[in-house]
């Protein structure tokens, strides 16, 4: 397997407050990589340094062998790396459609508006917005927004897509769903980084996990590994549950 | 946004198709036909004034209706557009359609070094630095001895000799305004329904969102600013050349760009048709406030309601009152 991203030593702070502080890990073509820590750990922070939202104070984010350190966000994605928001972040007065077609016509594959509204219907199918393509994105509901979110991303046809929190809100019954959806996008190819509190979850869908506790890389390996890792138990111990519910799955 | 299938089918045979196409058409056929029966110069001259308003409205909306910018200081593409076409007219013999011409071109061109610098700013901050762009550029003009400074400048009368006399280059001057209107509205369309109009549109809604989608946020604010400027700089050379006469208090006068912006809320921001529609409203408002006993001097505090009832009540204006009611309508009037 070669690396398709790789993050080293990434630095950034904000005032006096280190949200990250010297992460480094690596991204296979290919695997789904988990990244897990407690609130405030660093995890969206990190996010948003590899894609561009925000420039790191040091280190350096390689994207297929680039240096894409400090890039521009619309250029990140146009290299090739989609991403959703933990937030959810729709076009709110354009319809399904249209928030997918953007991120089809901007995104890894430049294509014309007319292809790109092809490659949207296809990923809203994917996600199970069919029936809702000309609704406008204010009125879908929450689990409809996240659906939305990943749709979008999809369509600009990334190599790696950053998942951030899209089980967070949704009921179990969208949950079984959205994971199956994220199952099916791997077997189309695309690699994937993905944040989740749901432990359950993430311990199922990932190839490997890394976990951040404040600001830093606390532990990495396979979901057996780290759940039985005794510095991440210890990190989750502020969350006695958390740590049980870890510790009980696979 | 809504095309269907024709999109892919070629630009040219969809446009023909769409309802936009015929009613920017039918706008366009009124304006030419109305004065034209009984040679009825007074309706002409309130027409120009139309024609306008439309060209201000409709390219105002690119940045406000498309891209969520709020241009306060329009008015100046269409000032400084007036004093390069007079200037070259006047000083250096150029002949009308080359002087609005090289306006259009060079107004736009200066807009988008403008809007490079300008558009990393935001919403309100945006907004002054419009109004600061305008004060500033009529401050250097005022100061400008070849444009005349403050006193500002004459076209001899000898000029409207190639156009066949004043009389008939009256008429020349408003047809082109006329044309330069439905070019406005043309614009508009193809701008919407292209993959840059898309990412404006997107910029509309959620700049960071659409970034992230990878929109080159920078470069296509810089773009609509730079296109919103290219007309409105033709128009300004014409309306000038007509007035024979151009000083810094009238070409830069934020009352007219106030009202763009007061005809696109009123029409519907964002939309193809809202634009004409809103200055259409506005001007039949305008004209009955002004002949009005009681309103005469109230124009202007009149529009200043209008425009914040618009915004706290229909933001859509009357588009989006129209698409509310009923929704199909999106597909028709665009």
């Amino acid at each position: 397997m070669t690396a398709l991203l790789a993050v080293e030593n990434l630095r950034k702070s904000f005032g006096g407050v280190h949200a990250v502080s010297g992460v480094s890990f690596v991204v296979n073509e290919g695997e789904i990589l988990g990244l897990i820590g407690p609130n405030g750990a660093g995890k969206s922070t990190l996010f948003n340094l590899i894609n561009g939202v925000m420039a790191p104070d040091e280190g350096r984010v390689i994207f297929r062998g680039i240096d894409i350190t400090g890039e521009a966000a619309y250029r990140v994605a146009r290299a090739g790396l989609a991403r959703t928001h933990q937030i959810v972040q729709p076009l709110a007065g354009m319809d399904v459609l249209e928030n997918c077609t953007v991120g089809a016509c901007f995104g890894s594959e430049n294509l014309s508006i007319g292809r790109a509204r092809d490659v949207a219907r296809e990923t809203a199918v994917l996600v199970g917005l069919e029936d809702r393509l000309t609704m406008s994105a204010a009125q879908l509901t929450i689990a409809g927004k996240k659906r939305l979110e990943l749709a979008r991303a999809l369509s600009a046809r990334p190599k790696l897509l950053l998942l951030d929190e899209v089980l967070a809100g949704l009921n179990p019954t969208e949950v079984e769903h959205m994971i199956g959806i994220i199952r099916a996008i791997r077997e189309r190819g695309v690699t994937i980084l993905i944040i989740e509190h749901l432990m359950q979850a993430i311990m199922s869908l990932s190839d490997r996990i890394v976990v951040l506790n404040i600001g830093q890389k606390l532990a990495e390996g396979t979901p057996a590994e780290v759940a039985n890792d005794p510095a991440v138990i210890e990190a989750y111990l502020g969350d006695p549950a958390l740590a049980e519910e870890l510790h009980g799955s696979p | 946004m809504r095309h269907g299938a024709a999109q892919g089918e070629g630009r040219y045979a969809g446009l023909f198709r769409r309802p936009s196409f015929w009613i920017i058409a039918l706008v366009i056929a009124a304006f030419v036909i109305a004065p034209l029966i009984g040679n009825d110069v007074e309706m002409r001259e309130s027409l120009v004034l139309a024609a306008i308003y439309i060209i201000l409205a409709s390219n105002v909306n690119l940045m406000l209706g498309y891209a969520g910018y709020v241009n306060f200081g329009s008015i100046v593409f269409f000032g400084l557009g007036g004093y390069v076409c007079v200037y070259l007219m006047s000083a250096q013999g150029w002949p009308l359609a080359a002087a609005a011409l090289a306006a259009g071109v060079a107004v736009s061109l200066l807009a988008l070094v403008f809007g490079l610098g300008i558009l990393r700013l935001r919403g309100a901050y945006f907004a002054l630095a419009t109004i600061g762009v305008n004060e500033a550029v009529q401050a250097v003009v005022a100061n400008f001895n070849p444009w005349g400074g403050s006193a500002g400048l004459y076209l001899s009368p000898r000029l409207f000799l190639p156009l066949g006399g004043a009389m008939q280059a009256l008429w020349v001057i408003y047809f082109l305004l006329v044309a330069v209107m439905g070019l406005s509205l043309y614009l508009s369309y193809v701008i919407k329904s292209s993959k840059f109009g898309l990412g404006l549109l997107a910029i509309g809604q959620n700049e960071d969102a659409a970034a992230v989608l990878g929109v080159p946020t920078p470069l296509f604010k810089a773009l609509a600013y730079s296109a919103s400027a290219f007309l409105p700089a033709i128009a300004g050379g014409l309306y000038f050349f007509k007035s024979a006469f151009i000083q810094p208090t009238d070409a830069f006068d934020l009352t007219l760009s106030t009202e763009a912006i007061v005809i696109v809320m009123l029409g519907g921001q964002g939309t193809i048709t809202g634009p004409a529609l809103g200055a259409y409203l506005y001007e039949e408002l305008r004209g009955w406030l002004l002949t009005s006993e009681t309103f005469s001097h109230f124009q202007l505090v009149v529009s200043g309601a209008l425009l914040l009832v618009i915004v706290l009540f229909a933001p859509g204006g009357l588009m989006g009152w129209l698409y509310g009611r009923w929704p199909r309508l999106r597909k028709v009037l665009e």
